[in-house]
């Protein structure tokens, strides 16, 4: 494992000689919000505010193509019409770099259900696999942040690659995977190994600064018990809006739709992230809708993440404690509370 | 494409093979029947299945949807597929002709478990289109009679017209190795077999539930009524089994969609039994 210290002033020509090899994105500010953006030289990137966005669309972009499709006329016989088909496929190494360590592991939730032994999702594993991750360890948690409550915690580097320590003057990068070594090459870093104790002092107090946090072993069982408790979910979701911001910000939500965009006889078969939130979601052909009211879909998104994927991916939880689904919420619906509640409420007679 | 030749890391389970339509046949009204042939021979050749298996048929430009294939694997000159129109996509494929090029993503899902059925009576109700996915699993049985018991089947739909596979019927009623009644919701001029809704005639025809599995597919209001009528029969709940083709996207367990509690229809179904289907969360 390799120790670097980067210095303040070296941070942007350290990206920028990243960028000669890599796509690489950073939290940049842009009016009251950090997005994930492409490095570039004039702008600064943001690494001391928490980014409103996750960077989720680093590897599974908001609209991805999946195919491309052509209709042409066979030259032989021209009544009949040909089709042809092409994967697309963006394998161009990738890094981001000032993740916190919550983001980074949100991919590990996706690994799981897009790189399994039955089956790979190829425009998926393409960017996973050719993306590395250079995290940036949380020095104080916000009121929103609960990663320890779900194996998380500040200086997680279950999703890392390359792991950076704020100090005074710079940062302390370790590489956490083999991978992420070469990140560390440039002589713009400077041995780190005296430095590593004041990073480690850092983290330390960035642990300690979190609450301690409750137990949710039970929360998989007492989240199922409740289906049938519609009263329960109606409560929960009294004041949701439907809107969406849940979903949209969160880095584990991976559900998504298929739609194809065609102009003449050629178009994409396209993948956007969809929401579960919205009616839409389930609404079937009949007009039958088996989550008719948001009560269900709250429901359904509590439970997926604290309930059924865990029962399905050994216990692991899908939410990674990042907080923004509470932060972002026009009406704070909180799911920290949602699961708490589940976990306090009484056991349920059978239904 | 999901051939077996291909390993789970480098398919794309997306990515279609490309098929032509070689018949279509106009079974009624809404309903279309769509025979396909996948262009690359070595694909057709490999192509393994098993009944109650479905497929992601899609019209380039619209999208895509699933349909049960509903040939058998044991005939095998082309992959057959029962659209009713219902939406975009349906809608679109019903303008399709002969020689039209299509998306086929097959097969996917979980299957009848014709295995284990071996041996055993078999009762067939089919209402409607739902009578799609019984028809691989009847014609398949019929082409390994012997494996199995008694084979009765109950077919229903509104009116004579709305009878689909009418081509077959002929024969279903004739052959002395099954039991086949048709019946219809109300009289029509011409009509000559039974005539009520499904799980009344069901009663009536009383079948044992003795060493027997009851297979049903249809509307959700004639299976509900259906699994009354079979409880009432005698047939216990994992003497029942039903596919649910439903709200599928991905079919492959990824998109997220089809999911009821911690079943996904696309992988862990589309055929359960009622009892699974008991245990799942109520929320179909
Ligand atoms: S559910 Fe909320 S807290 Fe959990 S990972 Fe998603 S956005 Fe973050
Ligand atoms: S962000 Fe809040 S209001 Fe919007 S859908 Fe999510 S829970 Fe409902
Ligand atoms: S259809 Fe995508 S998960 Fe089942």
């Amino acid at each position: 494992m390799a120790v670097k210290f980067l210095a303040k002033d070296n941070l942007v020509p350290w990206l920028a000689e990243l960028a000669e090899t890599h796509r690489t994105i950073v939290p940049k500010r842009e009016g009251e919000a950090v997005v994930f953006r492409p490095f570039a030289k004039e702008e600064a990137p943001e690494l001391s505010a928490r980014p409103t966005e996750s960077p989720k669309s680093a590897i599974f972009p908001q609209c991805d193509t999946l195919m491309s499709f052509r209709y042409t006329k066979d030259e032989e016989d021209p009544g009949k019409v040909l089709l042809d088909l092409r994967e697309m496929k963006d394998e161009s190494p990738a890094v981001v770099v000032g993740c916190r360590s919550c983001d980074a592991a949100g991919f590990n939730t996706f690994d799981r259900v897009y790189m399994t032994d039955k089956i790979t999702d190829q425009n998926y594993r393409a960017r996973r696999e050719n993306t590395l991750f250079v995290t940036i360890i949380c020095e104080k948690p916000a009121t929103t942040c609960f990663c320890n409550w779900v194996g998380g915690s500040p200086t997680d580097t279950s999703g890392a690659d390359v792991r950076m320590t704020p100090l005074e003057d710079g940062w302390v990068l370790e590489s956490i995977t083999e991978k992420g070594e070469p990140l560390l090459s440039s002589t713009l870093l400077k041995d780190g190994d005296d430095r590593a104790g004041d990073a480690e002092k850092i983290r330390q107090q960035a642990k300690e600064r979190m609450p301690e946090a409750p137990d949710l072993s039970e929360a998989p069982g007492k989240v199922l018990a409740l289906f049938e408790n519609n009263d329960f979910w109606e409560a929960e979701s009294a004041k949701c809006i439907s809107c969406g911001a849940c979903t949209y910000l969160c880095p584990t939500c991976y559900c998504f739709n298929i739609t194809d965009e065609s102009s003449g006889m050629e178009g994409v078969r396209l993948r956007t992230w969809d929401n579960c939130m919205s009616h839409q979601f389930t609404m079937e052909a009949s007009g039958h809708n088996p989550r008719p009211t948001k009560a269900h879909r709250l429901k359904n998104r509590v439970g997926h993440k604290f309930s059924y994927y865990p029962n399905i991916h050994d216990g692991n939880i899908s939410c990674v404690g990042c907080g923004r689904c509470i932060k972002s919420c026009p009406v704070s619906v909180d799911i920290r509370s949602i699961v708490l509640h589940a976990i306090a409420a009484p056991a349920e007679t059978e239904k | 494409m999901l051939q077996n030749t291909q390993t789970a890391k480098d398919a794309n389970p997306y990515l279609p093979s490309i098929g032509t339509i070689v018949e279509i046949i106009e079974e009624t009204p809404n309903i279309k029947t769509f025979r396909v042939v996948l262009n690359s021979e070595g694909d057709m050749k490999n192509f393994t299945f098993h009944p109650g298996q479905v497929g992601q048929l899609s019209v380039f430009g619209t999208g895509e949807s699933t349909f049960v294939i509903n040939s058998p694997p044991t005939r095998m000159d082309y992959l057959q597929f029962s659209v009713m129109k219902a939406g975009e996509v349906t809608a679109m494929l019903h303008t399709l002709s002969v020689g039209d090029q299509i998306g086929v993503r097959a097969p996917l899902g979980n299957w009848f478990p014709y295995e284990e059925l071996k041996g055993k009576d078999i009762v067939f109700i089919g209402g409607g289109i739902g009578m799609a996915p019984l028809r691989t699993l009847l014609l398949y049985m019929l082409d390994n009679r012997a494996d199995y018991g008694k084979i009765t089947l109950l077919y229903g739909a509104r009116s004579p017209e709305d009878m689909a596979f009418k081509y077959e019927l002929p024969d279903w009623l004739e052959r002395d190795d099954m039991e086949t009644t048709l019946t219809i919701d109300a009289e029509a001029p011409g009509w000559e077999h039974s005539v009520g809704l499904i799980p009344n005639v069901l009663q009536e025809m009383n079948p044992s539930s003795e060493n027997c599995m009851a297979i049903t597919c249809g509307p959700p209001i004639m299976i509900k009524f259906t699994l009354q009528a079979l409880a009432k029969l005698g047939f216990k709940d994992d003497q029942i089994l039903t596919t649910l083709e439903k709200r599928m996207k991905c079919g492959v367990g990824i998109c997220g969609r089809c999911n009821i509690g911690t079943k996904y229809v696309c992988v862990d179904g589309p055929v359960f039994t009622y009892a699974q289907l008991k245990e799942l969360p109520n929320e179909l």
